[in-house]
């Protein structure tokens, strides 16, 4: 990951980002149309030193968001990955439960929100039910086009071979669909952090997204941009999280030529 | 039970065969193709009988339908005195494009026949399984994983997967294609030792002439839709062979015979 870094962060790399904060702060300090209200970079950095850095209250916003995406993220697995199996491998299931999926599918998670805070007693559940929604439509298609992709020779040759139907589920299916969970994993992340951060702006009190809303109502732009950076910053992390994971779950993929 | 055959050979049942089996595949773009009609053969046990013809022709549909993936429309595909209704360990089929399961180190693929079976007259499975991968050159990477062997390394990793199941029938479908030429004569000598040691009743396909008749004791030559076995060419060439038979009289006189059964099946 540091040789990642490295090769990221070569020279042009920093002049580039050098670049972007000059450019910031003189777009800011000449007040061109547009930038009279947003703060430049060092007033950004001086209010987070001075408030921020050291504020529990701050990174308690941290840890609320994490907790929300975690929660949905991994009850989407959860519930995800089994229901793609069943689409995948059960005619009878899919045949019964595939166009209640497809009908749901185009609706967008923000739009459920009214109806989960109608239906979830507390805020923080209706806020987990729509990240877990955001994250679960994506795992389960993604696991669902992986079982349909699985290759016949595969399953012939195990069949051949004399395996059980169990067998041929366990170590044959179950590990040729792991690509597929992993690229549902790393869309769900993304999509997970994108729906809290909103979700939270609508219908909550904390959290990153809250943070940052407030920084708009209370007038303290600066707030807004430390919130921005901090959302970055943690999908950013999420990530790289998620692709350790997954690179964990595939340790035939490590040492491809 | 009776066999509505004309086939002698058939009616004794020895080796794999099939007996008056059609197929024929529907898509929504070309419609129903037959690409058997009403076809027999029998591969006669403890021989290597070569399968060729053109590609797209249905020679891994034959491989297939005697490896039971798939049944016949009509007809019946046998092995011995059994008919063939699903695949099973005795009839193996090495499949055109690797088919090693990537998730799985070399080791654990080879032994995964015997292993789900609970195969016990194999004894230490792992050991054999060893045993098997040194022979075949690849005792150091039985613990690599398929992606990391190369092409020609794979294809041995293959047949010491089926190998060990000690199958009846081996069907080999095009397993050398698309390796290099260096690679691809080092197997077929391999392929032909491991024949002339065990005579393993062999269906091989192909769509090279020279492999055909280097590793040949019968040429199937197919052609036409629904595809028929244009001709059989009995290579009597000596064994053990090895590429110096490519120069002698009796090869090219066999090559002449399959070039123009091949250029008379191209003629509408």
């Amino acid at each position: 990951m540091l040789k990642q870094l490295q090769s990221a962060l070569n020279w042009r790399g920093l002049v580039a980002i050098s670049g972007f904060f000059l450019t910031w702060y003189l777009v800011c300090a000449l007040e061109l149309p547009g930038f009279s209200e947003i703060p430049n970079p060092l007033e950004v950095i001086q209010m987070f030193v001075r408030e921020y850095a050291l504020d529990d209250h701050y990174w308690l916003s941290w840890v609320t968001s994490f907790q929300r995406v975690l929660y949905g993220f991994l009850l989407a697995q959860l519930f995800g990955i089994p229901v793609g199996l069943l689409f995948g491998t059960n005619e009878k299931f899919r045949n019964l439960f595939f166009p209640v999926f497809e009908l749901l599918r185009p609706i967008p998670p923000l739009a459920w929100v009214p109806m989960s805070i109608l239906f979830w007693p507390t805020n923080e559940s209706s806020i987990i039910f729509i990240t877990f929604i955001g994250a679960f439509f994506i795992i389960v298609i993604n696991v669902f086009d992986g079982v349909r992709d699985i290759k016949r020779e595969h399953l012939w040759l195990a069949l051949s071979l004399g395996a059980p139907r169990r067998v041929i589920f366990a170590r044959i299916m179950l590990p040729s669909v792991i690509p597929s969970i992993a690229v549902g994993m790393t869309l769900g992340i993304a999509i997970t952090w994108d729906v809290v951060i909103a979700a939270e702006m609508i219908a909550s009190d904390s959290g990153l997204g809250r943070l940052t809303w407030e920084g708009y109502v209370s007038s303290t732009p600066e707030v807004l941009v430390i919130g921005m950076i901090s959302i970055g910053l943690a999908g950013y992390l999420s990530t790289k999280l998620v692709n350790v994971i997954e690179r964990k779950m595939m340790p035939w993929r490590r040492g491809r030529q | 039970m009776s066999m509505p055959s004309s086939d002698t050979a058939i009616k004794d049942k020895s080796g794999i065969w099939l007996d008056d089996v059609s197929k024929s595949f529907s898509s929504p773009e070309s419609g129903t193709t037959s690409v058997f009609k009403n076809l027999s053969i029998h591969f006669e046990p403890n021989e290597l009988h070569v399968v060729m013809g053109s590609s797209g022709c249905g020679k891994s549909t034959l491989g297939y339908l005697l490896a039971g993936f798939i049944p016949p429309d009509q007809g019946k595909v046998g092995l011995g005195k059994k008919t063939v209704t699903e695949p099973g360990p005795e009839r193996l089929l090495v499949f055109q494009e690797t088919a090693l399961w990537p998730w799985m180190t070399v080791l654990e693929n080879v032994v995964f026949g015997p292993k789900v079976r609970g195969d016990a007259d194999i004894g230490n499975i792992e050991a054999a399984g060893q045993k098997l991968l040194a022979k075949f050159g690849l005792a150091d990477f039985s613990e690599k994983y398929p992606d990391q062997l190369s092409g020609g390394m794979k294809r041995r990793a293959e047949i010491a997967q089926a190998l060990i199941n000690r199958p009846e029938v081996m069907i080999l479908d095009e397993p050398f294609r698309g390796l290099d030429v260096m690679t691809r004569e080092i197997l077929q000598e391999y392929y032909l030792d491991l024949f002339e040691e065990t005579r393993q009743t062999t269906v091989f396909i192909t769509s090279e002439l020279e492999e055909a008749l280097f590793l040949a004791d019968k040429i199937y030559i197919m052609g036409g839709q629904p595809a028929q076995i244009l001709n059989v060419i009995e290579v009597d060439l000596p064994r053990p062979r090895n590429f110096e038979v490519s120069v002698s009289k009796k090869y090219l006189e066999y090559k002449e015979q399959a070039i123009q059964c091949l250029f008379q099946s191209d003629e509408p």
